[in-house]
């Protein structure tokens, strides 16, 4: 019998597999396809302040191995989130963790209040990291100063447990990572996009409106593998690792290098199922390697 | 409901340049699938997959047709595969073309632009087994590019209209409305520019419209594909709450 949970801040997890932010919307979707109970966790889409409607279309573009996408944080604001979206996903009794995205510090705050009015959320994933708005977001994640600033003031405000989620858009991962465990950060959720670009020959032009976009996909998975690899060494917190993943395979290789749990995002866009395939897989492929739980993979890669 | 399904290749056809009808069989889909709705379909080595609308159902044979134009390297694979082969497709998706409320008698215009016409004729097929009169304006690049003439021509007057000129009459399609005889509706596909042409000629009139766009999931989760509307909420999802919209339900 191979052992699937995990214990993590705020989450008590059956199995380590959620889908990532911005990936599933509010779950209502993917919940045609398969039963959310299953699902060791779901990351809800961002929570901003008020509504917003993100970005001119097209917001989308294919790439090797991968997609950009500059959504630009399109949600109908936390209280409406909080009133519609959190009793839906309650009903499948799995930890609701809650992405926090923001332009200001203030904008922040008053995202983690209104959910401080919600008995349902188990833990914030607090979004530094979004490459796609204007304004906010990804400069909170590009300089270990205010990333520590907007953890602490967050920390102190919640009633849940902070995971802080990173940008690989840095020279220096490991700085950053550092400076947001001294700041009070329960966890780390890392990597978001890595910022990218890609021109329409026949217009001459980017395609996506927003001219850049965050890549996702398979593409990007040795990158998250190392900067979670080279974090590993030098924080205590634990790790949710994501970027890219496809399989169960890719799972474990997440988990050796020093995640506690994953999130899988691009890939339900290519197989809806992909979540709960995936949950089914994991023992045999955790059994295949000779491990028989999912927390004795964890940093394996280190000993 | 959307199902992911497989799907059966049984035949891959160029009907025009770069313009391929391709033939799929599948019971769900082909018994479940209204006009207007369309197929997500999986490339193999492709990330997102490629919404193509349907052109016609088959209950009997359990045939789909979809027709698709090589535009880059996704659909230029989809055009190389041979009978036989399977697909994964997520199906049939999104609202169609709203029917129900048409008497027989009633007259209605169909517009259509270039790969956005397949959607147009599988709802010409529907509106004239409901005895409704129709008239067809169809839009292509040049002589190339005209596609499923004779079927259209089957189902009602048909106005060709090509951007050179080079077939039928030279122009778009709104330079043709003033020709054809008076209707009780219009629905219209294609490209956007033309759909927002289309939108300002008629828009004393009652209108539906399907729409395209870059799609990633496809079933509503990832907020790729919207439109702005004026109503409370802000936006619409194109592959959720679309792809068919009544004309003046949105902002384009």
């Amino acid at each position: 019998m191979i052992d699937l949970s995990v214990n993590l801040p705020g989450l008590k997890l059956k199995n380590p597999i959620m889908p990532a932010s911005g990936c599933f919307g509010f779950g209502r979707e993917y919940s045609q396809f398969y039963d959310l109970s299953k699902l060791g966790a779901v990351i809800m889409k961002a929570a901003t302040g008020s509504k917003r409607f993100g970005n001119e279309t097209p917001r989308v573009a294919e790439t090797a191995s991968g997609m950009l996408n500059a959504i630009g944080l399109q949600n109908p604001g936390v209280e409406k989130i909080v009133e519609k979206e959190v009793p839906f996903l309650k009903q499948y009794h799995i930890p609701i963790i809650a992405n926090v995205a923001g332009s200001t510090i203030e904008e922040y705050e008053q995202v983690v209040t209104t959910l401080n009015h919600s008995q349902d959320i188990a833990a914030i994933e607090l979004n530094i990291s979004c490459p796609n708005v204007k304004e906010g977001g990804v400069q909170f994640g590009l300089d270990p100063a205010m990333a520590s600033k907007v953890t602490e003031r967050v920390k102190k405000l919640s009633n849940v447990p902070v995971y802080v989620k990173m940008s690989p858009n840095v020279s220096n991962i490991t700085e950053m990572a550092v400076a947001i465990e001294a700041a009070g950060a329960d966890g780390l959720s890392m990597i978001n996009t890595l910022t990218g670009m890609q021109i329409h020959l026949p217009s001459k032009k980017p395609i996506l409106s927003n001219k850049t976009g965050g890549l996702s996909g398979p593409a990007i998975k040795p990158v998250a593998i190392r900067m979670i690899y080279e974090v590993k060494k030098h924080v205590t917190i634990p790790i949710i690792g994501m970027g890219g993943i496809q399989t169960a395979e890719d799972v474990l290789e997440f988990l050796l290098a020093g995640a506690d749990a994953v999130a899988i995002g691009t890939a339900n866009f290519q197989n809806p199922f992909v979540c709960s395939e995936i949950i089914d897989e994991l023992p045999n492929i955790l059994n295949k390697y000779q491990f028989t739980s999912v927390q004795e993979a964890t940093g394996g890669a280190h000993q | 409901m959307i199902k992911k399904e497989i799907l059966k290749v049984m035949s891959v056809k160029e009907i025009a340049t770069d313009s391929y009808e391709m033939s799929l069989e599948n019971e769900y889909i082909s018994t479940h699938a209204v006009p207007g709705q369309f197929l997500h379909l999986s490339i193999p080595g492709h990330t997102l997959r490629r919404p193509i609308s349907i052109a016609s159902c088959n209950q009997m044979d359990k045939v789909v047709k979809v027709l698709f134009k090589t535009i880059g390297t996704g659909t230029k694979e989809l055009s190389g595969y041979q009978s036989g082969e399977q697909l994964d497709g997520l199906g049939p998706i999104g609202h169609g073309f709203p029917i129900e409320d048409l008497k027989p008698n009633d007259s209605v215009l169909l517009i259509g632009g270039g790969i956005g016409i397949p959607p147009i004729y599988f709802l010409a097929t529907a509106l004239k087994e409901r005895g409704i009169k129709l008239q067809f304006i169809l839009g292509f690049q040049s002589k190339d590019f005209v596609f499923y003439e004779k079927e259209f021509n089957m189902l009602g007057e048909t106005y060709i209209v090509t951007n050179d000129g080079s077939y039928g009459h030279r122009g778009l399609v709104t330079d043709l409305i003033p020709n054809v005889s008076s209707f009780d509706r219009y629905y219209a596909c294609g490209p956007l520019p033309m759909l927002k042409a289309v939108k300002k000629t008629l828009a004393h009139k009652k209108g539906y419209i399907s729409f395209e766009e870059r799609m990633g999931c496809g079933v509503g989760a990832c907020f790729a594909c919207v439109l702005k509307t004026n109503d409370g909420i802000g936006y619409k999802k194109i592959c959720q709450d679309g792809p068919v919209f009544a004309a003046d339900e949105v902002i384009i």
